[in-house]
């Protein structure tokens, strides 16, 4: 079956990523912040479901929406939060932001103006393939080295985790 | 299929799916207490209907009409909106379960269940996990200790387990190859010699099978595991301070985890659906229903058997139990499996 | 199907990987008090293995894994580098954990891990590879460097270069991600031949710019390098003998190939690459930075620390000069920059005793009286550091200057001369403080141990062997930049 109703959810998607996204930096509540923070994560994994990569909407779900941000709710959830909303954030940088989000502003427009005659008029029908299979054959094939050694970084991270955070090794 | 016809059908599979769900839940309820009542030498609910059988529906009406009481000391969005995320993410997961095989009725070719997406599986483990936020924000908009409490542990509780449990599965994702649940029964069709069934249970996933069996007890906060309402210590938990319907909508949420952990352990390890076929064609239709259900059936039996039968875990041991014994076992499992498929082939 | 060679061609990370997981599954089972010596000693194994493995893979040369690892004689000159390095650190830390009562089974553990990030490094020809295996060797240093976990400044060592290295490591990634969209690869090869089909786009040249400002944080050069004191100091020291010297020459190697290799068709027709002037100016600022900060130090790790960046800066400038007897003048640098430097903080690290006590000049006063032996192998490091002839360090100036002359380099070079005289007065300050003042305190001098001993004879050895006979080693370098560049 054809996908229905493509740029509704495009559109719907990426402005709950970004009104999400303004959210977590402008509530000064931290839950409320983190809670912000999940409905970005969600609305991206829609995004990755919209350009036929379940496997990695999936993952985005389980690792960062279901599984970092509830530990960080964990933790926030054990902070005394009056406390933090009491407390005035010390490094105002209004004129910083302002000056970066203009320059991205002009860069983004200037892309948009320049970039019509590159990027191709119509996105592109991607294929419904066996999408998850094709990243393991990846992952397993030519990207092996990489995949492995990346476990002995998560390992010599466990260790260093425990090294600094426990109080008797 | 036409658009129009695809819709159609998808809504009658979504509202027939719900109904029985939720009837499900309340008759779980039933038996619940009839059963513990039995191994506790009581009778459970004879009073409202035949053996009690109407003691669901007097519930429900009870839950209904209660004072719904808002304390006043908590966060009015998240406090309203915990229990219907708990709700809700409970009921989403029946979307991808499938309950039996395809059939033709009034001349629609569909399979049973509400849509067959390839990522099945990740679906499922995806919703379970954000789950956890109903019970964490529950306990945290409670503003009240024992609720927090609650809520810390239940978190605690289902992070820790949510790894032994998917890392449970992954053998089974090997050894069929697919993360679609109805490819994974559909691999587990057929009998060696003629009796044994294709299991896979039978095909080696007997450890992965019982670490995911305990760790799906964690997972939906059932006894022994149900330390997050333990209420000697916690009153009850993370949902202390609800009341009528928005209670009754963790209560539900719990019944219908139960039911998705039940219908995973059917699919993946007890062969889903298959059986033996027989009788009549519109027999032949209906039966591979009835065997996933007399499955999980047996496993909500189980369920109410260990409530009624097991004390409950201390905190450590509970942790130590999920990092030091189901994860290395889960990961035994997932290596001695991939061993074994990689010489195979 | 994966061919055996292939595994031989990263043979000694898999040879410290093993050996780092026999270490972490022994530790729980020996009694904590005397879990040192078992320990180290199969850590030890552990890297002479990979030694060996290195010298072994010398008659395998050629790409793994789908090209994303090559053996040359470059990687495996870097590869000896660094495992060499790790087994003298293993060495000398035995009596060192049992002083400062350190947990050998992590410590161990960390360091073998560590050093397999720094080997990949030097052998990897693919960025994402290359981010990993730095990774690996940063996040164990970082680690390594709060090992003293009641010493607060320990703690704050660890911390500030976990941050601040954490932020390093982002901006070499943006630099290998717009790297990828300059030329639609992320493997160094193919990166070049982009690069030559299509001209350097400027993406690339911001590429190229923010992937020196992650590198350059590593190697300490200037103006990334204002971490390096306050770390330097607050670390143990056997674990800054090793962070100094091998994850940062393992960073230089990834510099050489990242750099060279996918300029090296304008190098060899004998342009400048585009990298020209952020190299020069960062070795010019960090000479003089380095120096200048060295002068006024009282604190022997902190004036090591500033001689460190000077002498990032020093490598730097054979990356100016030309490329062929650049890159082997560079390779020669790091060799005996190795040696001489880890000997250095050897001798610092026995002397500064439990709880790292006698670090400052005053504690050094009088030491050529008390300690003959470790005073004067200290003023070898030492005059070493400085470049006086017959010690390696001379040689290692020698080249690396007469390789910027050969490509008209002359005002750096003046740079550099001129630093050298500076450098020369602080390391001599050292020098003069052990031999010509008397002690004004008393401190307890220890019996040297066994495995500080040795690690010092073989730098000590090293130092000399680099500073009499340098033509070998130099010839063996000379051999890997003409494979680097082809």
């Amino acid at each position: 079956m054809n996908p229905v109703a493509t740029p509704f959810f495009f559109y719907f998607l990426s402005a709950m990523a970004l009104i999400s996204g303004v959210l977590v930096i402008t509530r000064k509540n931290p839950v409320h912040s983190a809670i912000a923070l999940i409905f970005t994560l969600l609305s991206l994994a829609g995004l990755y479901l919209m350009l036929y990569a379940p496997f990695v909407a999936g993952v985005q779900i389980i690792l960062y929406a279901g599984g970092i941000m509830v530990l960080f709710l964990f933790v926030i959830m054990l902070v005394s939060v009056s406390r933090v909303e009491r407390e005035s954030q010390f490094n105002k940088q209004w004129l910083v932001g302002i000056a970066a989000t203009a320059a991205l502003g002009v860069l983004f427009i200037l892309v948009y103006a320049k970039g019509k005659s590159v990027f191709p008029e119509r996105t592109v029908q991607l294929p419904e393939q066996l999408n998850t299979q094709q990243v393991a054959v990846w992952l397993y094939g030519t990207y092996m080295l990489p995949f492995e050694i990346a476990s002995l970084l998560l390992l010599v991270a466990i260790v260093g985790a425990v090294v600094m955070a426990k109080k008797r090794i | 299929m036409t658009l129009g016809t695809f819709i159609i059908v998808s809504v009658i599979k979504i509202v027939i799916a719900l109904f029985v769900l939720l009837t499900g839940v309340a008759y779980t309820v039933w038996l619940e207490r009839k059963l513990v009542g039995r191994i506790q030498n009581r009778w459970g609910p004879t009073r409202v209907g035949p053996f009690g059988l109407l003691q669901p529906l007097a519930d429900g009406a009870k839950f209904l009409f209660k004072e719904d009481i808002t304390p006043p000391h908590v966060y009015k969005p998240l406090y309203i909106a915990a229990p219907m995320i708990a709700m809700i993410f409970a009921v989403t997961s029946m979307a991808v379960i499938p309950i039996g095989d395809w059939v033709t009725v009034a001349g629609v070719h569909t399979p049973l269940q509400i849509t067959d997406v390839n990522i099945g599986l990740l679906i499922i483990l995806g919703i379970t996990s954000i789950g956890v936020y109903g019970i964490a924000l529950a306990g945290w908009a409670s503003n009240s200790k024992y609720s927090l409490l609650g809520g810390l542990r239940a978190t605690a509780q289902m992070i820790s387990y949510e790894v032994a449990l998917g890392l449970s599965l992954v053998g089974v994702l090997i050894l069929s190859g697919t993360f679609s649940l109805r490819g994974i029964v559909d691999a587990q069709a057929g009998t060696w010699w003629g009796w044994l069934p294709k299991w896979n249970f039978f095909q080696g996933q007997f450890v992965a099978f019982f670490v995911y069996l305990m760790a799906a007890f964690a997972e939906t906060n059932r006894v022994p595991f149900d330390l997050p309402e333990a209420e000697t210590e916690l009153v009850a938990g993370y949902h202390t301070e609800y009341s009528a319907m928005k209670f009754a909508m963790f209560f539900m949420a719990e019944y219908a985890n139960m039911f998705t952990v039940a219908c995973l352990a059917s699919l993946l390890f007890l062969g889903g659906w298959h059986g033996p076929l027989f009788g009549p064609t519109w027999l032949q239709e209906i039966l591979p229903v009835f065997w996933f259900a007399l499955r999980v059936f047996a496993f909500i039996f189980l369920y109410i058997w260990i409530r009624g039968t097991l004390p409950r875990f201390r905190y450590d041991q509970l942790m130590k139990f999920g990092w030091k014994v189901l994860l290395p076992l889960a990961v035994a499992n997932l290596v001695i499996t991939g061993l074994v498929v990689a010489l195979r082939a | 199907m994966i061919a055996t060679a292939d595994y031989i061609r990263i043979l000694p990370e898999i040879v410290l990987t093993l050996f780092g997981l026999i270490v972490m599954f022994v530790d729980p089972l020996l009694p904590e008090s005397r879990n040192v010596k078992p320990l180290g000693i199969i850590a030890l194994i552990g890297s002479l293995g990979a030694v060996a493995a290195s010298i072994y893979q010398m008659r395998y040369p050629g790409p793994a894994f789908w090209n994303f690892v090559v053996v040359d004689n470059f990687s495996i000159f870097f590869h000896l580098l660094v495992t060499i390095a790790a087994a003298l650190v293993i060495m000398a830390s035995f009596e060192y954990l049992r002083v400062q009562e350190i947990r050998a089974g992590e410590y161990f553990g960390l360091i073998l891990f560590g050093t397999v990030g720094m080997a990949l490094m030097s052998s990897a020809v693919e960025l994402v590879l290359i981010f990993i295996a730095l990774e690996i060797s940063s996040i164990s240093t970082y680690i390594l460097a709060g090992f003293r976990r009641r010493d607060a400044g320990s703690v704050e060592s660890s911390l500030k270069y976990f941050l601040l290295g954490s932020f390093a490591t982002a901006f070499f990634l943006y630099g290998i991600a717009l790297m990828f969209g300059a030329t639609g690869s992320t493997d160094i090869p193919q990166i070049a031949s982009a690069l030559r089909l299509n001209g350097a786009p400027l993406l690339a040249y911001v590429a190229y710019a923010l992937m020196f400002v992650g590198l350059g944080f590593k190697i300490a050069s200037a103006p990334f390098h204002v971490w390096t004191p306050d770390v330097y100091e607050g670390a143990p020291s056997p674990v800054v003998a090793f962070m100094s010297t091998a994850p940062k020459m393992a960073v230089f190697a990834v510099l050489l190939r990242i750099l060279f290799v996918t300029e090296s068709p304008s190098l060899l027709a004998g342009s400048r690459p585009v990298w020209f002037w952020w190299v020069w100016g960062s070795a010019a600022v960090s000479m003089t930075l380095g120096n200048l900060g060295a002068l006024v130090q009282n604190n022997v790790k902190r004036m090591l620390a500033y001689s460190a960046i000077a002498h990032a800066g020093y490598l730097l400038v054979a990356f100016a000069a030309a490329p062929e007897a650049g890159i082997s003048a560079a390779m020669f640098y790091a060799a005996s920059y190795t040696a001489m430097n880890l000997g250095a903080f050897i001798v610092v690290s026995h002397f500064a005793n439990a709880g790292e006590r006698y670090v400052t000049l005053d504690d050094y006063t009088g030491l050529g009286r008390r300690s003959p032996l470790l005073a004067m192998t200290l003023t070898i490091f030492l005059i070493s550091l400085i470049g006086i002839p017959a010690t390696a360090g001379f040689f290692a100036k020698f080249y690396v200057f007469s390789a910027a002359l050969k490509a008209n380099l002359v005002w750096l070079t003046i740079i550099a001369v001129v630093n050298s005289a500076i450098g020369a007065y602080y390391y001599l300050r050292v020098i003069v403080a052990m031999y010509m003042r008397d002690s004004t305190q008393e401190i307890p001098v220890m019996r040297v141990p066994a495995g500080v001993t040795a690690t010092l004879l073989c730098s000590v050895a090293a130092v000399i062997y680099l500073g009499i006979l340098p033509g070998r080693v130099l010839e063996f370098a000379t051999r890997s930049a003409q494979s680097l560049l082809r």
